[in-house]
């Protein structure tokens, strides 16, 4: 899982009022090489929660994200490329999604998040 | 990619080797697939670089079509874990970076309009009433662009209108008529799960609707 999937990514427990973002716990990382696209890049850049990329970025072990950044940054090269890594090319394999109010934790397993709710969570 | 070339590549995926009836689990065909997918991104330009998400993907077709034609980001949803591992296998064969979720569509939150386009074969609502309006709505809630999503051709009116009245679709329209294969979801065949059983097959009449957000 990509962490611009994380990004979008919602606890959907009844109940939650605020369930973003996800707290990742990691047990295996992979990284996927991806062709650099900057123009998507910079259409992505007012999609994404900011903070939220930091932080899942450097609980998977890549700090080089600035932990503010504004839109004049796209000018450069080093920033989207860093940018580039963080969103496309880093994978949680194996882990979990924590609910940031409740602590319940969503498996990852192969790549893949199971956000299926239990009966009494609907 | 030409057409002929995406229909090939499609062709050679791997699909349900035991379909769920009561998930309506009826493969989306190569044929109609690459041309939902083709005229997706052809005429209205919804998949190269952008962000697509397949509803429902089952072994992931249209999923992996948008893969195919460029899209930038592709995420599939289904709430079957051995749909999504075949799926993640066919997204490998075609050495395509996809991502995928285990979700229940209707009860499903994203942060925001971050997708695009939705592309989708929901469940026609044969076997559990409301469940292709389930996925519409939540569709056209996530995307920003459009919604492509396949249905069932005698409940065009009431798709179309209640998107257009309750579903905050701005336009909705049918691309095209297509016949494709499907198990018949009738009382007899809940004990007959495999589509090679020739008489539960029907060529069924559906339509691809085509939706526009805002």
């Amino acid at each position: 899982m990509r962490l611009l999937t994380h990004n979008m990514l919602s606890s959907n427990i009844k109940g939650v009022a605020n369930g973003f973002p996800l707290r990742i716990e990691v047990e295996k990382v992979v990284e996927k090489q991806v062709d650099f696209n900057a123009d998507f890049l910079k259409n992505m850049f007012a999609k994404i929660e900011w903070k939220a990329l930091v932080d899942a970025s450097r609980s998977m072990g890549y700090s080089e994200l600035p932990g503010d950044a504004n839109p004049s940054m796209l000018d450069s090269d080093d920033f989207l490329q860093k940018f580039h890594h963080a969103l496309l090319e880093l994978h949680l394999e194996e882990g979990a999604l924590v609910c940031p109010e409740t602590g319940r934790k969503f498996p990852v397993n192969k790549g893949i998040p199971n956000m299926l709710l239990h009966e009494d969570e609907v | 990619m030409k057409l002929k070339q995406l229909e090939g590549l499609l062709g050679s995926i791997q699909q349900f080797s035991n379909p769920k009836i009561d998930l309506e689990q009826y493969p989306t065909g190569p044929h109609i697939a690459s041309r939902m997918l083709y005229t997706a991104e052809n005429s209205f330009g919804d998949v190269s670089d952008k962000v697509v998400a397949d509803f429902g993907c089952g072994c992931g077709t249209l999923g992996l079509a948008a893969g195919l034609l460029g899209a930038q980001h592709v995420i599939g949803l289904d709430i079957d874990d051995q749909s999504l591992e075949i799926a993640s296998i066919n997204a490998d064969d075609l050495e395509l970076d996809m991502n995928f979720v285990q979700c229940d569509i209707k009860n499903f939150r994203w942060r925001d309009q971050i997708v695009d386009t939705v592309i989708m074969n929901p469940p026609f609502g044969t076997r559990k009433k409301g469940a292709d309006m389930d996925f519409l709505s939540v569709a056209l809630k996530v995307a920003s662009q459009a919604v492509y999503s396949l249905h069932k051709t005698t409940t065009r009116d009431h798709v179309k209108r209640t998107a257009l009245r309750d579903y905050n679709a701005s336009s909705a329209e049918i691309l095209c008529e297509v016949y494709h294969i499907q198990l018949i979801c009738s009382f007899a065949s809940i004990f007959c799960v495999y589509p090679y059983i020739i008489d539960n097959i029907s060529r069924i009449h559906s339509i691809l609707l085509f939706f526009m957000v805002n």
